[in-house]
């Protein structure tokens, strides 16, 4: 599945996309599972205090599931303005 | 309305929606990136009546993006150039100038005779001030923000309901993200970005189809890209959303208890050099600030009443001590505000 980065987490990260490849062979079900598991592959992550999640263009909560063919965005807060 | 032909003359668009915009009136926050693009296009179109608020002045580093400004306003305020800028352009259009920052202490105030007001801030504390104001007046708003290449937009506190606080729950630490300060912003991004918070305010004030509500515009200067994530109000307790969520009293409630009962413990949440101005009798002065920082010893078995100048610091104030302390707190509803608007003396 793949994730698109926006704000702070593309600096974070330092792309605009992510595979799930990347987070090795644990294939996460719910979107709170997906957190964990990229959080502790970029620890800068964790620092955010509001990290919003869309799946397939509709807002997500922790419980939401997830399946292969998924897009996820990750959508932080922005201050500028 | 000689001047408004072309728009009138849109299909979809037409008469009666010039008549709507002038009728409007728009509180713009912040006439910096945002504001300018905005005040510009709203001032322009023919929107009734524009309130801008900024406390701050122009610096030659504004320059570059904030494109209403010249050289030789450095140094001076931003809503006083603007003001004149936008006259010039439009005689029309009723112009307040409010040089003050906007907070939890004037929002509500501030708020007052406007139809709709523009998040055009550039920092997280302002943004969700503006957004618990809008609430407590039933203020729908045009939010917008920008990060690098990228912008947001949508539309809060309108029909669905929907507020920043669904979308982003816990305000950031002030280090946790970085604002255009520090990481810099190219100058057309706010421009583009300040012209879709002015296209969402023509579409709420003129009834057009369309609208951000309860949509978030993810837009991608680099790649042109454009998304909207359709929103949903959050099934977790707001921090401080419409008064049923927090146990509040009506102001006429309370003027009764202060009569009858003598021993209420009464917080009030305002800063000092308020609370000096005028205050209720046996009332403690904790600032909202401190408050929410200290070890205060607040523990007590007795209800505590929280009160501010317009029920808003004093609503968050209720929700953390409710939440932290465990502590059974109340808002009054309308703060020392209303209480005087009735007639109490203080």
């Amino acid at each position: 599945m793949e994730i698109l980065l926006f704000g702070i987490t593309r600096e974070i990260i330092g792309q605009s996309s992510l595979n799930t490849e990347v987070l090795g062979t644990d294939k996460p079900t719910t979107v709170k599972d997906l957190l964990a598991l990229i959080k502790e592959r970029f620890p800068a992550l964790k620092n955010l205090s509001s990290l919003s999640v869309a799946v397939n263009n509709d807002y997500a909560s922790p419980e939401t599931p997830l399946t292969e063919n998924d897009e996820i965005a990750l959508i932080p807060p922005v201050s500028g303005g | 309305m000689k001047r408004y032909n072309r728009q009138i003359r849109l299909k979809g668009f037409g008469m009666e929606a010039q008549k709507k915009l002038s009728a409007s009136s728009v509180l713009v926050v912040g006439a910096g990136g945002l504001g300018v693009p905005v005040l510009q296009y709203l001032n322009a179109m023919g929107t009734g009546c524009l309130g801008i608020v900024d406390d701050d002045v122009v610096e030659l580093s504004n320059l570059h993006r904030q494109v209403m400004y010249s050289e030789a306003d450095v140094g001076k305020y931003k809503a006083d150039c603007a003001s004149r800028f936008l006259q010039a352009r439009n005689s029309e259009t009723t112009i307040e100038v409010i040089k003050e920052r906007f907070d939890l202490s004037n929002g509500e105030n501030l708020l007052h005779d406007y139809d709709l007001l523009i998040d055009a801030t550039d920092n997280f504390q302002a943004r969700y001030d503006i957004n618990d104001c809008c609430v407590a007046r039933g203020v729908p708003y045009v939010y917008a923000g920008l990060q690098g290449f990228e912008g947001q937009v949508s539309v809060f506190n309108h029909h669905s309901g929907i507020t920043y606080r669904d979308v982003f729950p816990v305000p950031p630490s002030p280090l946790e993200i970085p604002d255009c300060n520090t990481n810099g912003v190219l100058g057309v991004l706010p421009g583009i970005i300040g012209n879709f918070q002015a296209m969402e305010a023509v579409k709420i004030l003129c009834g057009l189809d369309g609208l951000l509500d309860g949509k978030l515009l993810l837009f991608d200067a680099l790649q042109h890209t454009q998304r909207i994530i359709r929103l949903k109000k959050s099934a977790v307790k707001q921090a401080l959303t419409k008064g049923d969520e927090i146990e509040s009293v009506s102001s006429a409630a309370f003027r009764k208890l202060l009569k009858t009962n003598s021993n209420m413990k009464l917080i009030d949440v305002r800063e000092p050099d308020e609370y000096e101005a005028g205050h209720i009798e046996g009332s403690r002065n904790i600032p909202l600030d401190t408050l929410q920082k200290s070890e205060l010893d607040l523990a007590t078995e007795a209800t505590v009443y929280v009160i501010c100048a317009s029920g808003v610091r004093s609503a968050r104030a209720v929700s953390f001590l409710q939440r932290e302390k465990n502590m059974k707190a109340i808002n009054v509803d309308g703060g020392m505000n209303k209480l005087k608007k009735y007639g109490m003396d203080t």
